[in-house]
């Protein structure tokens, strides 16, 4: 295994450690390299913008409490100007602060302690690239959805969404109608083989809802099905 | 009638209440009775005014007519006995010989007596004796009267007392004219004799007290209206007495209301330093007090939440890296030797055991300090059921138990904190797979109208009486010695019972020794809606010991075979 490790590096990507316990971080390098991740630390908040135009990493690891600029105003920052994924770790379990989390552009959390599989199935959930290779163009309502092309316009004027909201489109878009409930979801999009917490599904759908609809109170492409889960499908 | 005039003049939310309260006059002072001080009192004071105003008035009424009465009396026989005398000393001075002088004398007397009555004429004249032709006035024979006169004015008795002996004699009586007019007046009488035949006479003077009787009314008609004025105004001195009394109590009352409602900075104006400013004086160190206190207690429980949510996160940094070291120890643990290699795996082990205990009491501590919340959406109760007893399905096989759902065909709609919920849920199926040592275990949704509920049944060692209530305890455990295989802290159920709680739900037990046991989840559907009947029982129709091949009937089954 340890073989494989160098020539595997640059295919599983760079991963951007934020994280001001200098053990954890340490603890996260080890981990990261061995599963064949080309990581990058960063101490403090402050830096973490920098860090990443320098690096210019695949998925971002970022602890929410940090000394100098609090983590949520990071994920701010580098949601702002990046649609890169953020993986963020938190102490926390309560609904707050996991909301407050992905509503500042989280795409995922982990809640420590995490075991070292989870992490990296989190992060490869995030890196993986899209598999599908055929030119696929999806329209919906007044939007039209170019898989291969990563991009979304309603008529001619693009939507910028990041990668995980465009997952989330494309999944609900590719079977118009279709309901899926938020367990299909979480494995479809996020990669969670268990169920897993919905709070997930709720918070980035209500911020795919704020990119592609007119009036994100009364959604017409993301549709929430009572009970179940959500659909697409344009009325 | 006045209320109904009352409540009219009130908006139309307080009128229907007020006429509902005050359904009659009756109603309507028993309720100011009994609902105001101030009523209370200017009641009283009118009751006691009225009393003693009656009193005053009826003794000053009967001195103001005594006086007037006895003075008339007074003259009236003063009157009387001077025109007796006079009477007797004219018939003494007559001679009279025959029948017509006799006739001729008492004329001429009678016409004296008569016209000294003055004008208008004070007193009236009835005259009894063999009076002959002059007797004639009133139609009686031997009568005589002055006026219009009835017989009836002249008590009986009275003329017997005069006619049987010398002297005068008077009574009160009741003046009546022929038309039946009757006036108070007082009578005198005097027996006279003609001294020359022997012959004898009563004479009566009657005095009208008419305009006695006018002043007396004047003066009880002024009497009684001052009496009314004196009562009104004693009544308005003591509302306005009571005001200046009340009004500080009342508005005692509203701020104390305020600060039971929550606003603990309202506090009472002081004014001066009589009773009511020292009143409101202790009254707003009360209120400080209190609040200083409960600020206190809300620092306190915001240090303690704090202190939890600090806890939580000091712990779980470290713990975090000690975890993954943990991992990457245990994953080379193959080319360790067998001792360290084994301690590797026990360091795994461990710290998973630590790592439930510390959320565990994390989440207790949130519960204690009220900081526990809840995120409500629609759920699902039978697919989350299916959920979780898919996920233990490996640990159910390990253990030999067989578990299985039954639920109805439709969904179980729930406006409930899934992950709260699925904690319950999870619960209770692995304390079921864990601790009965039953081959079956069986997970029931129903929903009801306003309710739905799980419950998680097995046919185990089951559950003693006092037992059933003992399990949500912290930390309790049925049997101290029994291996445990879930690894579980024994804060699962209390925290159950918590989150349970927090839905505004139910978490029961039931349970028999040898026959098995039962738990019971009941939430109701909309949060914050009350719990009248679960839609399962608690103990269940059944409750005997499973038998080998039994089946319980059911609608539709997921179940996980062993």
């Amino acid at each position: 295994m340890e073989a494989d490790v160098e020539p595997c590096r640059a295919a599983n990507g760079k991963v951007l450690v934020v994280d001001d316990d200098a053990a954890l971080a340490e603890m996260l390098t080890i981990v990261l390299r061995q599963e064949g991740f080309e990581p990058v630390v960063c101490n403090s908040g402050d830096r973490a913008l920098e860090t990443l135009h320098e690096h210019r990493p695949d998925v971002v690891l970022l602890d929410l409490m940090l000394p100098g600029m609090d983590g949520l105003d990071v994920c701010k920052a580098i949601r702002a100007e990046s649609g890169v994924p953020i993986v963020m770790l938190t102490a926390k379990n309560d609904t707050i602060d996991i909301v407050l989390g992905l509503e500042s552009g989280a795409d995922d959390y982990v809640v420590k302690p995490f075991k070292p599989k989870e992490l990296v199935a989190r992060i490869r959930a995030r890196v993986r690239k899209p598999s599908d290779d055929l030119m696929e163009v999806i329209t919906i309502g007044e939007l039209t959805i170019d898989v291969a092309g990563h991009t979304v316009k309603r008529g001619e004027e693009p939507i910028s969404l990041t990668p995980l909201e465009f997952d989330l489109l494309s999944c609900l878009a590719r079977k118009p109608w279709q309901v899926f409930t938020r367990d299909v979801l979480l494995e479809q999009v996020w990669g969670y083989h268990h169920s897993a917490d919905t709070r997930l599904v709720n918070v980035h759908v209500q911020r795919l809802r704020s990119k592609i609809e007119h009036d994100p109170e009364n959604p017409e492409v993301v549709i929430t099905v009572r009970g179940i889960g959500y659909k697409a499908g344009a009325r | 009638m006045a209320t109904r005039a009352l409540a009219t003049a009130l908006p139309i939310g307080l009128r229907t209440r007020v006429l509902r309260v005050l359904g009659s006059p009756w109603r309507l002072a028993r309720y100011a009775w009994v609902r105001s001080l101030q009523a209370r009192v200017v009641m009283g004071t009118l009751v006691l005014c009225a009393v003693v105003t009656a009193l005053v008035g009826v003794m000053l009424m009967r001195q103001v007519a005594d006086g007037l009465v006895e003075s008339k009396r007074n003259q009236a026989i003063a009157q009387a006995e001077a025109g007796f005398a006079d009477a007797q000393q004219q018939l003494d001075a007559s001679v009279v010989t025959d029948a017509n002088s006799r006739s001729q004398v008492l004329d001429q007397l009678i016409k004296s007596l008569g016209s000294g009555g003055g004008s208008p004429r004070g007193y009236d004249i009835v005259a009894y004796g063999p009076l002959g032709p002059v007797g004639s006035g009133l139609g009686a024979p031997g009568v005589y009267s002055s006026g219009p006169v009835a017989d009836s004015s002249v008590p009986a008795d009275l003329r017997a007392q005069v006619e049987s002996q010398p002297g005068t004699y008077w009574t009160y009586t009741t003046l009546s004219d022929a038309e039946g007019a009757s006036q108070p007046a007082v009578v005198a009488g005097s027996r006279l004799r003609l001294a020359s035949t022997g012959e004898a006479y009563s004479l009566y003077y009657l005095s009208s007290l008419a305009d006695q009787e006018h002043t007396l009314s004047l003066v009880r008609r002024a009497l009684l209206s001052a009496g009314l004025a004196l009562m009104v105004l004693v009544a308005a001195v003591a509302w306005l007495v009571t005001r200046q009394v009340v009004t500080p109590v009342r508005l005692a009352r509203r701020i104390a209301e305020r600060l039971a409602a929550g606003r603990l900075e309202e506090r009472m104006q002081v004014r001066g330093e009589d009773d009511l400013a020292r009143l409101a004086q202790s009254f707003n160190q009360m209120a400080a007090s209190l609040q200083r206190q409960i600020g206190q207690l809300e620092e306190l429980s915001r240090v303690q939440r704090r202190f939890a949510s600090d806890v939580s996160h000091e712990l779980r940094t470290p713990l975090t890296t000690v975890r993954m070291a943990a991992d990457v120890l245990h994953d080379g643990r193959g080319r360790f030797e067998p001792a360290t290699a084994r301690s590797a795996e026990l360091l795994q082990v461990e710290l998973d055991r630590f790592e439930t205990l510390l959320t565990d009491l994390l989440e207790i501590s949130r519960f204690d300090a009220g900081a526990a919340q809840l995120t409500a959406e629609d759920v699902d109760l039978a697919s989350l059921a299916r959920r979780v007893v898919a996920a233990y399905c490996g640990f159910a096989e390990r253990a030999g138990v067989r578990v299985e759902v039954v639920a109805p065909g439709r969904s179980c709609l729930v406006e409930a904190d899934v992950r709260r919920v699925e904690r319950i849920v999870r619960n209770l199926v692995a304390n079921a797979i864990d601790y009965s040592r039953s081959p079956l275990v069986q997970v029931t949704v129903a929903s009801g109208p306003d309710a739905v509920a799980l419950t998680v049944r097995d046919w185990g060692v089951g559950l003693h009486r006092e037992e059933s209530s003992l399990v949500f305890n912290r930390f309790w455990r049925a049997d101290p010695a029994r291996a445990r295989t879930s690894g579980g802290t024994g804060l699962g159920l209390a925290i159950a019972l918590e989150d349970a709680a927090l839905h505004g739900g139910w978490l029961q037990a039931w349970g028999e020794p040898g026959r098995g046991a039962q738990f019971r989840l009941t939430l109701p559907r909309r949060v914050g809606g009350k719990l009248g009947r679960s839609p399962l029982p608690l103990v269940p129709a059944g409750g005997a010991p499973l038998e080998a091949g039994q089946r319980v009937q059911r609608r539709d089954v997921a179940a996980v075979d062993s």
